[in-house]
């Protein structure tokens, strides 16, 4: 197809044409996501530090007990899921930044997905298995 | 490969190398670092939720000297990915960018990193050591 034919069969407005590409995809909740999940880190980040070394010698019980307090297990949930949630984020401009093979970039873009879920499910798992279990 | 027709960027190589720079390199190093060390998070949880042998054996592997090791540098890149990643925010919001406050909150960051860092294993050594 030559530029003139695309020129004449073409008649949708170029703003239909340009939306969906660009700027105008999804990167600005990404870029506003990755804020949001950051400002949620830097709060819940200093929390988990402090709670760790609180529980510095504690032993099986005493930990266990600490984590199946509601406002820790609640908190500790909240942590996990925003680092995820950032993390993807984050390794996703890295891998868009240094990646410049397609079918790589794809595949390492799904498996930090994969990941992240995963070790997502896991926590929340690990956490609500303690909380609920006396 | 690049088309060279086109006007390139200065390389890399031919910048004076600022402490600006470097903050930001490291950001995205220690970004990757955290992502790694999230390993360690859930694989907390999970040896705690497994029960008590389990979680002494975790014990055992963050207290041996590697252990301690991959925590001093996985606390350090916390601190420090916190520190810039909040000096991140400030500019953001589209503050600091006069050329010397951004100098200046480069070394504070790099800075109130090691400060943290220092201050939490000076806590865990004057405690009797991690684990
Ligand atoms: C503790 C509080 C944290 C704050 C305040 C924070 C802040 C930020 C900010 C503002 C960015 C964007 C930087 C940019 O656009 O250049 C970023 C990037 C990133 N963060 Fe965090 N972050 C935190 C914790 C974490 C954690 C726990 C992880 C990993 C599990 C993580 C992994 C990443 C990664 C991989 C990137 C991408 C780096 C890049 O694009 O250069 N962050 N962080």
């Amino acid at each position: 197809m030559s530029a003139k034919d695309t020129v004449v069969k073409d008649r949708r407005n170029p703003l239909k044409v340009a939306r969906g590409l660009g700027s105008s995809q999804s990167g600005v909740s990404h870029w506003w996501t990755q804020r949001v999940t950051a400002a949620a880190l830097v709060l819940l980040g200093v929390w988990f530090v402090v709670t760790v070394l609180c529980l510095l010698h504690a032993d099986y019980a005493t930990a266990h007990a600490a984590v199946a307090k509601p406002w820790n297990a609640l908190l500790l949930i909240a942590f996990v899921l925003t680092m995820f949630w950032h993390a993807v984020l984050g390794l996703q401009v890295v891998i868009e930044d240094y990646v410049h093979t397609r079918w790589k970039e794809v595949i390492l873009l799904v498996a930090i997905k994969f990941l992240a879920v995963l070790g997502a499910l896991a926590s929340v798992l690990a956490v609500l298995r303690i909380a609920l279990t006396p | 490969m690049a088309n060279t027709q086109r006007p390139l960027s200065p390389h890399l190589q031919i910048y004076k190398r600022q402490v600006q720079m470097m903050t930001s390199i490291v950001h995205r190093a220690t970004g990757i670092a955290l992502a790694v060390g999230s390993v360690l998070v859930v694989g907390g949880l999970l040896h705690l939720a497994a029960g008590e042998d389990s979680f002494n054996h975790f014990k055992s592997i963050i207290g041996s000297p590697v252990g301690m090791i991959l925590l001093v540098g996985w606390s350090w890149a916390l601190f420090y990915h916190l520190c810039n990643g909040i000096r991140h925010l400030i500019q953001d919001a589209g503050l600091g960018y006069e050329i010397p406050q951004f100098i200046r909150s480069s070394w504070l960051s790099v800075a109130g990193s090691i400060v943290l860092t220092v201050l939490v294993w000076a806590y865990v050594m004057t405690a009797g050591g991690a684990a």
